[in-house]
């Protein structure tokens, strides 16, 4: 299987930080245009993949460890649990930030209007901690797929096939 | 051969069938009954001073759902990484 | 042409495609269940003069549809992944015959 041409290899490598950012745009504007924190993840997730295909897999799996992914998909969790928890005075997943001033809590003007980044209280943060999980666990399931490959390469005892270099 | 012609005829049918009988419940386009959406679509900008409903009905409204998707696709990448383990095969 | 690919294609894989093929539409169809007549998306950032609007609602629990489709999607491919590691061939009749 020959590996892709170098044009392709070019353009993957330079692409893959501008999705980087177009992601996390989309995520944190996600109470002001469509999108949010799923949508915004899956974006991210993509950049692993341009990654692998610029670079080769040798490059990547000494790059990238699978505990930091692990520890980013972690930390959204619990993160999404705790903001859910804090406001049971009234019940579960009560949005005690919104229109009070403070952390994510100005108040917005009824009808249409162009949008306010500060405006919607826990629904901001719960974004954001769904992003972080989306991220951490698409990009695991990326790793680990293709080090499975690579697992079944070295049994039959091959030399390495495809991008690796 | 002739199996999966008769399949393919008997598909066609049933697909039939659905877009008939899903065509005369309502007229396509007109203005549906539906108290929910539209106490929704009129104080959630007042009550949660958000602009896109659709992120306040996901994370807000019906927040509990969000959670119970966000197990499930830990759960899917937990086992995706329990399947690919390496010195279980072979003695 | 999801039904026909699952029921009646050999390859592994192409019964893969079939799967995802169906629920994609699946998702699609509820969707379109919520329209109105002239409405614009449920957003209120930079709208004209606001006449009516879709039905949030379906495109909310589509949301959730989704992820859980891809969720299963995946855990397919490391299936197959896996079954052809131990039995050396994708063909769904050959398969069926080896039994250990």
């Amino acid at each position: 299987m020959n590996p892709l041409s170098v044009v392709v290899r070019t353009i993957c490598d330079v692409f893959a930080w501008f999705m980087g950012i177009y992601g996390i745009y989309i995520i944190i504007h996600g109470h002001l245009t469509p999108g949010g924190g799923f949508q915004g993840g899956a974006v991210v997730a993509t950049m692993a993949a341009f990654l692998l295909v610029s670079h080769g897999g040798k490059k990547l799996l000494s790059f990238a460890k699978p505990g930091f992914y692990s520890g980013i998909e972690t930390a959204g969790l619990l993160i999404f649990i705790t903001t859910g928890f804090l406001g049971l005075s009234a019940t579960f997943f009560y949005n005690f930030l919104a229109g009070r001033g403070g952390l994510f809590g100005a108040v917005v003007p009824i009808g249409p209007n162009s949008g306010i980044l500060n405006s919607a209280g826990t629904i901001s943060v719960m974004n954001m901690a769904v992003g972080l999980e989306v991220i951490g666990g698409l990009s695991l399931i990326l790793i680990y797929m293709f080090k499975g490959i690579r697992l079944f390469d070295d049994q039959t005892g091959g030399s390495e096939t495809g991008h690796d270099r | 051969m002739k199996k999966k012609v008769l399949f393919l005829i008997a598909i066609l049918v049933v697909a039939g069938v659905f877009w008939g009988a899903l065509s005369r419940v309502h007229p396509f386009g007109e203005k549906a009954r539906a108290p929910m959406d539209d106490y929704y679509l009129e104080n959630a900008q007042q009550e949660r001073s958000v602009n896109n409903v659709v992120t306040a009905i996901v994370f807000d409204y019906r927040g509990f759902d969000t959670l119970g998707e966000a197990a499930v696709l830990f759960t899917a990448v937990c086992s995706v990484l329990a399947l690919f383990r390496k010195g279980s095969e072979g003695k | 042409m999801g039904m026909y690919a699952i029921l009646f294609e050999r390859n592994l894989i192409k019964i893969a495609i079939g799967i995802t093929l169906l629920e994609a539409s699946a998702n699609l169809f509820l969707i379109v269940l919520g329209y109105r007549t002239g409405g614009s998306i449920p957003v209120f950032t930079l709208a004209g003069e606001v006449r009516s609007m879709v039905l949030p609602t379906p495109q909310a629990l589509t949301l959730t549809a989704i992820v859980i489709g891809l969720a299963t999607s995946a855990l397919l491919l490391s299936l197959i992944m896996l079954l052809y590691r131990h039995y050396g061939t994708l063909d769904v009749r050959e398969i069926r015959r080896l039994r250990g």
